[in-house]
């Protein structure tokens, strides 16, 4: 199991690190990046753990750890050779570069943001390339563009870097979520996303009708990625990041993401000639592109980040061959690169750091005031370029080789390959030249913003270690990097391998030729231009129209400004009319779909005698609806008192069919919504019936509501008849009825039910309450009425003491009673109808009587209410019930129950969910209270505020 | 029986969305609770019609089911009930401080006309 343990933590690590580097303070320098620098050497650490013996034998260490094993999605760590000399790379430049960014950067610079995106972007680097499923792998993916987005924007205060950062992401994340699609079509074809079983399928992938849309789609994500022609615009605008940055993301990590993904498919995906097509034409433009423009750069991290487009070209033209001996040089090839790049990169940056300016053309003879970093830049260069005894030459060479075979196919862009192979190697000494020849040679001039000096030596470190690496490799190949190598391909090709040779002289042969004529060639064209170069001209000769970057803008602002506003204006309401009658209309047409294919006739139920009074009472009730619809528009009183009587007729049907329980508490919020309504009417604005009213249009509008209004009302009669006429199925009713006195000790089986059996969801219904009384509360602390509505209505002035003195009285004196009821109500529930919430709404009602007949002051001078106490006690109550029942081990409100015999009073029953229910009507009371106290202050608040008009709007209390 | 209450069931929602639709905050309201109404009577009604039976048990006894009105419903409407109290009196106050903060009693806030 170690295996497992080295792989998670390969993973982990960077993510655990990155977390606890962001919560550092951010003085603490020296601590931050010896974490960084620890996490990526552990990292490192760990893949070299498993890299003996396992994969130096060319097996595959895999661990699996279940995540959604039903789905067939576990997360599934992978590695072999060709992940292990990612996973190197990754850690390994990683840890460079933490050392390198150690005093790259400034002390204004937020450093535990830097220190965490990076060792974050690394975990999601190790996650890609560890991931043994194509899911997990395309999530890594999408998180390293997310991390690479926060590193290149990190300087967040310059446009550019935000600029460049948002473009990064928009095309990487894009390409993301293409190769999702690819990756999903892929796993359709395969039966599974396992990286194994994938691997396994290469035939039945290539065979599959899908494989052209599957290989389109993962290409783009690759594309993308690794700033392939026509998607190579973002990388340069990613250089306004930290150079440290540039030198992780651009040399060895984010870019080669996508030359990962093409290696590890190029087993299953390679071999057609849409891979080659799509490939080669996108690589060898890329190639080409890229090497051109990068000779006419200014800025030396432009001039790299150009290079590095166009070697990405190279690598990619290299998968496209289908050939083995090809897919050994683009690996080997990507490890050169990275090593050269990287180097070059962190030179550019020192050079930055020291002068104080990355411009070639104000840059000059550095080579006498920084001999060092000259000198390592030079050798860097120089791989980079192809100067024999040097890494870069190697592979360049192997590059050539295989171009010049692959061009014996019959096919023009075959053909061409060698022609472009020999065009882009001039191109790129051109390109290494100037960047030595421009920053080194030269007089040495006071031009430039910082006198120039050599870097602190631990800086220079990381660079001496790549340089180094180019060299040694350079010049003894099969002895260094040729095991690993040899490793990684083994496990792409397999048993495909094909004989190769790393060497140095390979005899005078074409490539070696084609190597010194580029050389040569390269050397002269610098040459050649170097007075157009001098000429400090901005832009690049012929190709000056080609701005990918204006496009893009262009498309942005088509897509998230113009297109969207277009929709929202054509699709969109923000009429909340619209919105409801649509809503209504979909949920009519979506009732009528639901039920169009069943029968929809009579049931076969016997229905049950029609009672003249129950008919009567409806006749009423029906009316009354109808009225209050009529009416609410101008009569807002008449309209509330016929809505009360409709509620009237459905209180009388839950009596007349045996639910007293539900009448009660019916009758109750009737009255006080109907209380709370009253209360609310005072500050409407006037409204007039206008004699006439209505033009031809709002006419025809309430013709279409009409309509709309009486299909629903005909299909709720149809749905309710339909139900009505149809045995029910057997429910859980019986199980309540059975059990709610053995079991709940109540005879009361509705009360039971809400207390005990269903307790937990009568819990969630208080708590529900609880937080809407107290929203009503918090908005009518900062209620404003209209200026209008602010003085003492006409019916309330002059003196209105006593007009209401004998139903004044008689309410104070119903007080009592009324509170014994609601107690009375409160305890029977258990077993009669009643309950915590009539029980509650009844108190609150009494509450109200006295305010109604005394007046707010009057009833707050003798008995203070503190409606918010109720509410949490009664809260506390209910919930602390159900905790007890967990104390003595049963699961939350589990009820008790026993009898308590009060002598002559009777038996009481005392369950715990009696207790419960205390909790309900408590919290139940206090919110109404709280509520119904709440709008009725706001008249006492107004009169204080503004005594008579005309009054100014009304202040806080 | 049946028809009856079918029938009341769909004008008191008939009137509801009829309200819903309306230009007025106040209508909104009323629209409101007579739905309610509706959908509460709709689900009392999956309990059919007992007369002078509310399951309410003799002490000491199992229930049987074809003596007694289902209490389910019942249970599910108390709640429901309850519920639409609290989202009434929600709309009203967030109708009185749109009144307050709009001058008027449009549902979108603004307009005047129609």
């Amino acid at each position: 199991m170690p295996d497992a343990l080295y792989l998670s933590t390969a993973i982990g690590l960077p993510y655990l690190g990155a977390l606890v580097t962001a919560l550092l303070p951010a003085n603490a320098r020296r601590l931050e990046s010896w974490l960084a620098g620890a996490v990526a050497l552990l990292t490192l650490t760990m893949v070299w753990l498993c890299y003996y013996p396992t994969i130096a034998e060319g097996g595959v260490v895999r661990a699996e750890i279940a995540w959604v094993p039903q789905l067939g999605l576990n997360l599934v760590l992978r590695l072999d050779g060709l992940a292990s000399v990612f996973a190197v790379m990754v850690a390994g430049i990683g840890l460079l570069v933490v050392l390198y960014a150690r005093y790259y950067m400034s002390s204004d610079d937020p450093i535990p943001r830097f220190f965490a995106f990076l060792l974050a972007f690394m975990g999601s680097m190790m996650g890609l390339v560890l991931s043994g499923n194509l899911i997990q792998l395309v999530f890594f993916w999408e998180l390293t563009s997310l991390f690479s987005f926060l590193l290149i924007g990190y300087w967040q205060h310059s446009a550019q870097a935000r600029d460049g950062a948002r473009m990064a992401l928009t095309v990487t994340a894009s390409g993301g979520l293409a190769l999702l699609a690819g990756v999903l079509l892929l796993g359709h074809i395969v039966g599974s996303y396992d990286l194994d079983r994938v691997l396994a399928s290469g035939d039945v992938i290539r065979a599959h009708p899908l494989y052209l849309p599957a290989l389109v789609l993962v290409l783009l994500g690759a594309l993308t990625k690794s700033a392939q022609f026509p998607f190579h615009f973002w990388l340069p605008h990613a250089m306004a990041a930290p150079t440290p940055v540039s030198a992780y993301l651009h040399s060895a990590t984010l870019v080669k993401a996508g030359i990962f993904l093409m290696a590890r498919l190029w087993p299953v995906m390679a071999g057609t000639d849409a891979w080659f097509w799509i490939l080669g034409s996108a690589g060898m433009i890329t190639l080409l592109l890229g090497a051109y423009v990068a000779i006419f750069q200014h800025d030396m991290k432009g001039l790299l980040a150009y290079s590095t487009i166009s070697h990405l070209g190279l690598i990619t033209v290299l998968l496209s061959l289908n050939s083995p001996l090809a897919m050994v040089a683009a690996i080997f090839h990507t490890m050169n690169h990275a090593t050269f790049k990287a180097s070059l990169f962190m030179a550019a940056g020192i050079i930055d750091h020291e002068t104080g300016t990355r411009d070639i053309r104000r840059l000059s003879g550095l080579n006498a005031t920084m001999p060092f970093t000259a000198r390592l830049a030079m050798v860097a260069a120089a791989a980079m370029a192809g100067v024999p005894l040097l890494n870069g030459f190697i592979s360049k060479e192997m590059f050539i080789t295989e171009t010049l075979s692959a061009s014996t196919a019959p096919t023009l862009l075959h053909s061409l390959l060698p022609l472009g192979a020999a065009l882009a190697s001039i191109f790129a000494v051109a390109y290494s030249l100037r960047f030595i020849h421009g920053a080194f040679f030269g007089p040495t001039t006071g031009d430039m913003p910082h006198t120039p000096h050599e870097p602190p030596q631990w800086m220079r470190l990381p660079v001496e270690v790549l340089v180094f690496g180019c060299m040694v490799v350079g010049i003894l190949p099969a002895a260094t990097i040729g095991p690993f190598l040899d490793v990684a391909v083994r496990s792409v090709l397999g048993e495909a391998t094909p004989y190769y040779s790393l060497a140095v002289w390979h005899g005078f042969n074409l490539p070696l030729v084609m190597s010194l004529i580029a050389l040569a060639g390269g050397a002269l064209l610098y040459r050649l231009l170097q007075r157009h170069l001098n000429a400090g001209i901005d832009g690049t000769p012929l190709l000056r129209r080609l701005d990918g970057r204006r496009l893009f803008d262009r498309v942005m602002v088509f897509l998230s400004w113009r297109f969207a506003r277009t929709l929202e204006r054509l699709l969109g309401t923000s009429r909340l009319q619209t919105q409801l009658r649509l809503m209504v209309c979909v949920t009519i047409l979506a009732a009528v779909l639901a039920l169009a294919p069943h029968d929809f006739g009579l049931g076969v139920l016997q229905l049950s005698p029609a009672d003249p009074v129950i008919g009567l009472v409806w006749l009423a009730g029906s009316l009354c609806a109808l009225a209050a619809a009529y009416q609410a528009k101008y009569h807002r009183l008449a309209a509330l008192v016929l809505l009360g009587g409709a509620g009237l007729a459905v209180c009388i049907t839950f009596v007349w069919f045996s639910a007293p329980d539900l009448a009660v508490t019916q009758l109750l919020v009737e009255v006080v919504t109907t209380v709370l309504l009253l209360l609310g009417l005072r500050w409407m604005p006037k409204r007039l019936e206008l004699a006439g009213s209505g033009r031809l249009l709002s006419r025809l509008r309430r013709y279409r509501d009409f309509a709309i209004a009486l299909g629903a009302g005909l299909g709720l009669t149809a749905i309710s008849y339909a139900t009505m006429t149809r045995v029910s199925p057997e429910g859980i009713s019986r199980f309540f009825l059975e059990r709610a006195y053995t079991e709940g000790g109540g005879t009361n089986v509705v009360n039971v039910i809400l207390v005990d059996f269903r307790g937990f969801d009568t819990f969630g219904e208080i708590t529900v309450l609880c937080i809407v009384a107290l929203t009503v509360f918090a908005l009518l602390r900062r209620f404003r009425p209209a200026p209008e509505s602010i003085g003492v209505p006409d019916q309330q002035q002059g003196d209105v003491r006593n007009w209401m003195m004998v139903p004044a009285v008689t309410m104070k004196l119903l007080f009592p009673l009324i509170g014994v009821v609601a107690v009375y109500l409160l305890l029977r529930g258990h077993d009669l109808p009643g309950g915590g919430f009539a029980g509650g709404l009844m108190l609150a009602i009494a509450i109200l009587l006295q305010y109604m007949a005394g007046g707010t002051r009057w009833v707050e001078d003798h008995l203070r209410v503190h409606p918010l106490r109720w509410m949490s006690a009664g809260l506390l109550l209910a919930g602390g019930t159900g905790l007890a029942a967990m104390a003595f081990g049963q699961p939350f409100l589990t009820s008790y129950f026993a009898y308590a015999d009060l002598g002559w009073l009777g038996k009481l029953p005392v369950a715990s969910a009696l207790i419960f229910d205390i909790g309900v009507f408590a919290l139940v009371f206090g919110a109404t209270v709280l509520m119904l106290i709440a709008i009725a202050h706001q008249s006492v608040r107004s009169q204080r505020a503004a005594p008579t008009p005309p009054p100014a709007p009304q202040e806080e209390r | 029986m049946e028809l009856i209450l079918a029938l009341s069931i769909g004008v008191l929602g008939g009137s509801g969305v009829w309200l819903l639709m309306r230009p007025r905050t106040f209508q909104l309201i009323i629209g409101l609770s007579l739905l309610s109404y509706a959908v509460n009577l709709f689900i009392f009604s999956m309990g059919r019609f007992p007369v002078g039976r509310p399951p309410v048990l003799e002490p000491g006894t199992a229930g049987d089911p074809a003596q007694y009105a289902d209490p389910l419903p019942q249970a599910l409407v108390l709640t429901a009930i309850v519920i639409g109290f609290a989202t009434t009196a929600l709309f009203l106050v967030v109708m009185l401080a749109a009144r307050g903060l709009t001058g008027g009693d449009h549902v979108d806030g603004r307009r005047q006309d129609h």
